[in-house]
């Protein structure tokens, strides 16, 4: 489906230049500018069980459309939540990106994140594969979906009180 | 009631019936005490039925600290084996789930059959023909299933799971009508720990006072009719003592039978739903799934490790006197609408779990328990509340207002009970 066919295919560059403004912004706490990456219908989800596709059919950890992610920001700045009071300090690093598929309007970028936690003198990680779908639209890149599957997903974790 | 019997005096000076020391949360030695007498001597919950649906089909569980394995038979007769084999006590299972057609130990290949039995034993010409097979099975516990609850114990002269549940049945069989009339299978789980004592969490599922206040910013992220109809310290709920250390904390009175008040109108955040479904299904059976899929009003809480808690089941698992693991278990309906089964799934996310919108404020509150108890010794933790206003039942309950903590009491009556044999 190339419908801009003048327009160049995504490269890789531009591609992971997009995924570390999200992680940027994320770690830096600007959500509004965060919620603005998202396309129409985005969907932001964190599975539980490793290699499912079918995401809507099962549990996860969370499965977020638009109105779900504003909830979740609002949950992170309004102070009613005690395990969000203060906010987690992170800071993520992404590494061996790959470009799975990608034309003009969009690409599957796969990459490996490592999100260090900080709070209440507690130090934590969080490993994953990320994967992300992302669009072309008129104002540049947009997150179609974001996948963030932990290593451990399986396993019994602590609260977390912050975007993956 | 021996309450003053001279069995326990240092555990007198530890608990009264209505406030207790915080040691019973930061004791090492009362934490090795209680793995063995309160988890060996009663039912303990290992498995909802639809977890093993057919013969071969196994998961992983604790009873207490002993690792075991729930299996269902060729005949589907369910067995709850220890997790350690005869020969040198390696486990013969490290999967969380799956299906097999028996377990091979993986350290000298010793073999054992759905039912425990000892099969296989490789080279056994080094056992010179003293190797009674028939003496090694695996160490199996005794199993009993309530309303697709199946429970498991290492006591043979217990009573049965039918009287151990008491009081209880009545309120587990109207949490089971979630199903709407399909019936209720089990769609996956969250599993997180805090860093706190078991005990935390078990009083938790029978506390309504804390509700309006750590679920806060949930309950700010709901829709305002929805926000209005959780408001639970105003619906004239309850708690009561089922006997046996259970408890049920109904919140939300309207909803203790889902299959009343079918005519009431469907809330709002059920409308698309409610459209939905209406495609396949008569009204009366789009109502009745729709109410269904909102959940129970209350919790049942069983000691000691299980609660059927609105609309999923709660099971807590003693890792260290001072890390405890939890899950919250998501259910629907087996063969029932995707679309209902769904909105199950999605509401489980919006509140349990590390992500959720509640369960990490619980963890919070949990944690902050736990630290608290360090302080001051010789301050009690109060399970007080509601104690002046309690009634006796027909049935003979006692019974308090919604955030009461009649249900502590109750659960921790049955531990010094059972701290005290
Ligand atoms: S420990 Fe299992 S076969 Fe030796
Ligand atoms: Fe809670």
């Amino acid at each position: 489906m190339d419908t801009m066919t003048h327009a160049p295919a995504i490269t890789l560059d531009e591609a992971i230049a997009f995924v570390w403004l999200e992680a940027d912004l994320l770690d830096h706490a600007e959500y509004d500018e965060w919620l603005s990456l998202w396309a129409d219908g985005g969907l932001y989800i964190v599975p539980i069980e490793p290699g499912v596709t079918d995401f809507a059919n099962v549990l996860n950890y969370a499965y977020d459309d638009h109105i779900m992610r504003q909830k979740r920001v609002a949950r992170l700045r309004n102070g009613q939540s005690i395990s969000a009071s203060p906010v987690a300090r992170t800071v993520r690093s992404q590494s061996r990106f790959r470009l799975l598929s990608g034309t003009a309007d969009g690409c599957e970028l796969r990459c490996a994140q490592i999100i260090s936690e900080f709070r209440r003198g507690t130090l934590r990680t969080y490993t994953a594969d990320v994967e992300f779908n992302l669009v072309r639209g008129p104002r540049g890149l947009r997150i179609a979906r974001k996948v963030i599957r932990l290593l451990n997903s399986t396993e019994a974790l602590r609260g977390i009180g912050y975007l993956l | 009631m021996d309450m003053q019997s001279a069995s326990g005096p240092a555990l007198d000076r530890l608990i009264k019936s209505d406030r207790a020391r915080a040691q019973l949360y930061t004791d090492p030695t009362i934490f090795e005490t209680e793995m063995h007498k309160v988890f060996e001597n009663t039912w303990v919950w290992v498995a909802h039925a639809s977890e093993l649906p057919d013969p071969g089909d196994f998961k992983t569980a604790q009873v207490g600290r002993h690792p075991v394995i729930v299996v269902r038979d060729r005949e589907g007769v369910v067995h709850v084996h220890v997790n350690r084999c005869r020969h040198r006590a390696a486990t013969v299972c490290e999967q969380r789930k799956g299906k097999t057609a028996s377990f091979v130990c993986p350290y000298h290949g010793w073999s054992y059959a759905l039912d425990g039995s000892l099969r296989g034993v490789p080279h056994d010409k080094g056992y010179d023909g003293s190797l009674d097979k028939s003496q090694f099975p695996l160490r199996s516990l005794r199993v009993e299933e309530y309303a697709g609850l199946i429970f498991a114990t290492f006591r043979t002269d217990i009573e049965p799971l039918h009287d151990f549940l008491a009081g209880a049945r009545k309120w587990i069989d109207l949490f089971m009508k979630q199903g709407a009339g399909y019936p209720v299978t089990t769609l996956g789980e969250h599993r997180f720990r805090f860093a706190g004592n078991w005990k935390i969490q078990m009083e938790n599922t029978t506390d309504a006072y804390h509700f309006p206040l750590v679920h806060k910013s949930f309950l700010t992220a709901l829709d305002k009719q929805t926000e209005e109809s959780m408001d639970v310290m105003s619906k004239g709920g309850f708690v009561e003592d089922l006997g046996n250390g259970h408890s049920v904390m109904v919140m939300l009175p309207d909803l203790i039978d889902l299959e009343a008040n079918l005519d009431a109108p469907i809330p709002e955040r059920f409308a698309e739903l409610a459209a939905e479904l209406a495609q396949t299904h008569t009204d009366l059976e789009v109502r009745r799934i729709v109410r269904a899929v909102g959940g129970s009003g209350f919790n049942v809480n069983l000691f000691p490790n299980i609660a059927c808690s609105m609309a999923f089941f709660r099971v807590l698992q003693p890792v260290s006197v001072e890390e405890t693991e939890i899950r919250h278990i998501a259910i629907g309906m087996l063969g029932g609408p995707e679309a209902a089964n769904r909105a199950r799934l999605r509401m489980h996310e919006f509140f349990q779990g590390p992500m959720g919108f509640g369960s990490p404020d619980d963890a919070e509150v949990w944690d902050r328990v736990q630290h608290g108890a360090h302080g001051a010794d010789d301050v009690w933790v109060m399970l007080n509340r509601g104690e002046a206003s309690e009634q006796v039942t027909a049935e003979g309950h006692i019974r308090g207002e919604v955030s009461a903590e009649t249900g502590m009491r109750a659960a921790y009556r049955q531990w010094k009970r059972m701290m005290e044999a």
